[in-house]
């Protein structure tokens, strides 16, 4: 055997595997550096009067995030609620009849585009055909915008979860004389509704940190309000704008915005993953 | 026991309950229930197949509304306005050629600094990687993926920037820098922040979604294939080089351009460290701009006319991305297809 050749090619293994360990370790570390930072600065800003006072004026003292935070519950709550049933229906359609339909293929495509599309051109979008029409910024159009985001993700997810249950299922339902409709959402829906459940949290966790589209949409509020037809405050434009502010205590209030979207991001991520392992497993 | 709830729950409660006096009624009734039944079903399937329509509608709306806002901007510098260098907001002379190149910049850079990080992870996680250990990582990087792209902006500027302005820069500089033709890449004011400062952010944002594809699609080569080249000696590496990826080429590629879609339309991450300038410069170093962190600063001050021109922005914008992206996922779905023929 040639033992400079085996040599070499041992080598070039050992070098290959290396690297790729090291490209593994870098990932890691880059998000426990993102998260030690964040933990760090976002700390300091925890308290009491986070969640229980408004966002402050420019050059006034102390303040909160309170209105933000009850800004962002409402904008993601709406969308959900919108966004859920119209996922999931659509989700039913491309997985129950979208074999042979040329116009579910399609729609399956554009979705998958959809997922990845610049979630600024959604805001853009928003501000074209509604707040440009009515001439003032809301909730809603937040909530449009966001709901936007959120269907796709909800939509992909119901369809491959759907895509999962056994055909067997769906054919024992048939046989039994139920309808179509039936089978679909008291057979396949029941048995993949873990998986459901996933693309839902999936879509909680993307529209929570959205930034840009609200930013033409829900733009902010620096008062407390219930009033989605006004604009309304929300945590990550308020990130955004006291991020870049010469205030210290907005800035300070920023990294607490930014812990406290991170953790719920991260929790509703790892839920999602509970769910879905259910599913796997039963 | 189970079993019969569930039964009753499909067919109809009615049928099993009621007992019709006479034959031909009970033909009656039979025939109304499949005929309810028919038009239900009819109904379910339009009423699913109106809601998958919206993604369609959506996306065709967001073409048609962004064209028409964006007319008066297009109807006055024409074709033209993609390659014009020039960005003057009082005189109202725009050009997309700043933005786009800082758009195009700033992805290319992120695209290569990625590229052979996400290979590296997933040629980790698939063959070398202990078992026990592959799900907690691969959980670990995909979480890197949630991290809201605001955060990524907060991280770049606040610690990224100073570190990269007191370390980073002057190594480039006095490495890269000196060399001839990529040298003025190099060059110029240290500040941390600037086109390379977000194309290394954009990295380590968009790598999640490359090291993700890669690794779905390199679990795909059959393991006959894999074995056999293991059976004949060959080393992981070169069962990587020379049978896994040849075999998953064009998901590779899929994956690649899906991150370049995600880096391109990044809006937040880039505005905080890209310097938003409108200016042109041949260094990396120098602040710029991309149509996204664009559209982010000067929305708010933005009237009339310069708001057509901001809508021209993202109309390009959403053309680039949509282009990008359909590519990525026909290369993917090619992949995955052959999955299907060739095991």
């Amino acid at each position: 055997m040639d033992e400079k050749l085996y040599r070499k090619r041992v080598r070039t293994n050992r070098i290959g595997l290396a690297l790729s360990m090291l490209a593994m370790a870098l990932g890691l570390f880059v998000l426990l550096w993102i998260l030690f930072v964040l933990f760090k600065n976002g700390f300091q800003a925890l308290d009491f009067n986070m969640f229980f006072h408004s966002t402050p004026a420019p050059g006034s003292e102390g303040g909160g995030l309170a209105n933000a935070i009850v800004g962002s519950l409402m904008l993601v709550g709406f969308s959900t609620l919108v966004s859920t049933p119209i996922g999931i229906l659509a989700g039913i359609y491309l997985a129950e009849y979208g074999d042979t339909s040329k116009t579910a293929e399609v729609t399956r495509f554009m979705t998958d585009i959809m997922l990845s599309a610049p979630s600024i051109v959604l805001g853009l979008f928003v501000y074209a055909i509604l707040v440009a029409q009515v001439k003032h910024f809301s909730g809603w159009a937040g909530m449009l915008a966001l709901s936007l985001i959120a269907i796709p993700v909800v939509l992909r997810t119901t369809e491959n979860m759907l895509r999962l249950v056994p055909g067997s299922l769906r054919e024992a339902a048939f046989a039994l004389g139920a309808p179509r409709w039936k089978v679909a959402t008291m057979v396949t829906l029941r048995a993949a509704k873990s998986g459901v459940v996933t693309g839902v949290l999936l879509a909680l966790a993307r529209i929570s940190g959205e930034t840009a589209p609200l930013l033409f949409t829900a733009l902010n509020n620096q008062f407390f309000s219930f009033n989605m037809n006004g604009p309304m405050s929300n945590l990550p434009v308020v990130i955004f704008q006291f991020a870049l502010s010469p205030y210290d205590n907005w800035i300070r209030l920023a990294w607490g915005g930014a812990l406290l979207i991170t953790l719920t991001v991260l929790v509703l991520n790892i839920l999602a993953r509970v769910f879905f392992r259910e599913k796997i497993s039963s | 026991m189970n079993t019969t709830s569930a039964n009753s729950g499909i067919l109809d409660q009615g049928l099993m309950n009621k007992t019709p006096a006479d034959n031909s009624m009970a033909e009656q009734w039979r025939l109304d229930v499949v005929r309810k039944q028919r038009m239900q079903d009819f109904l379910f399937h339009k009423l699913t197949l109106s809601f998958s329509l919206i993604v369609l509608v959506s996306l065709v709306g967001i073409l048609i509304s962004l064209m028409v806002v964006a007319w008066p901007a297009f109807k006055k510098f024409g074709i033209e306005f993609i390659w014009r260098v020039e960005w003057d907001i009082i005189n109202e002379e725009f050009g997309a050629a700043i933005a786009i190149f800082g758009t195009l910049a700033s992805a290319t850079i992120a695209v290569l600094i990625a590229v052979p990080l996400s290979f590296g992870i997933a040629l980790f996680l698939t063959e070398n990687c202990p078992v026990w250990l592959r799900r907690p990582l691969g959980t670990a990087i995909e979480l890197l993926a949630a991290v809201p792209s605001i955060i990524y902006g907060m991280f770049g500027l606040f610690v990224f920037a100073p570190l990269f302005a007191e370390y980073g820069q002057p190594a480039l500089q006095s490495t890269l820098g000196q060399m001839p033709v990529i040298g003025p890449l190099f060059g110029g004011a240290m500040n941390g922040i600037g086109i390379l400062a977000a194309g290394l952010i954009l990295a380590f944002m968009i790598l999640p979604f490359i090291a993700a594809v890669m690794r779905d699609v390199f679990e795909i080569v059959p393991s006959i294939l894999r074995e056999s080249a293991y059976g004949v000696g060959c080393t992981t590496w070169e069962v990587v080089r020379y049978i896994v990826l040849p075999y998953t080429q064009q998901g590779v590629i899929g994956g690649i351009m899906l991150g370049l879609g995600r880096a391109l339309g990044e809006t937040m991450a880039v505005t905080f460290v890209i310097g938003n300038s409108q200016r042109l410069s041949a260094s990396l170093f120098s602040p710029g701009s991309s149509i996204a962190s664009t559209l982010a600063n000067e929305f708010g001050e933005a009237d009339d006319f310069h708001l057509s021109t901001l809508f021209a922005l993202g109309f390009l914008l959403f053309v680039i991305t949509f282009i990008v992206l359909a590519i990525a996922k026909i290369l993917i779905i090619r992949t995955e297809r052959a999955k299907g023929l060739k095991t």
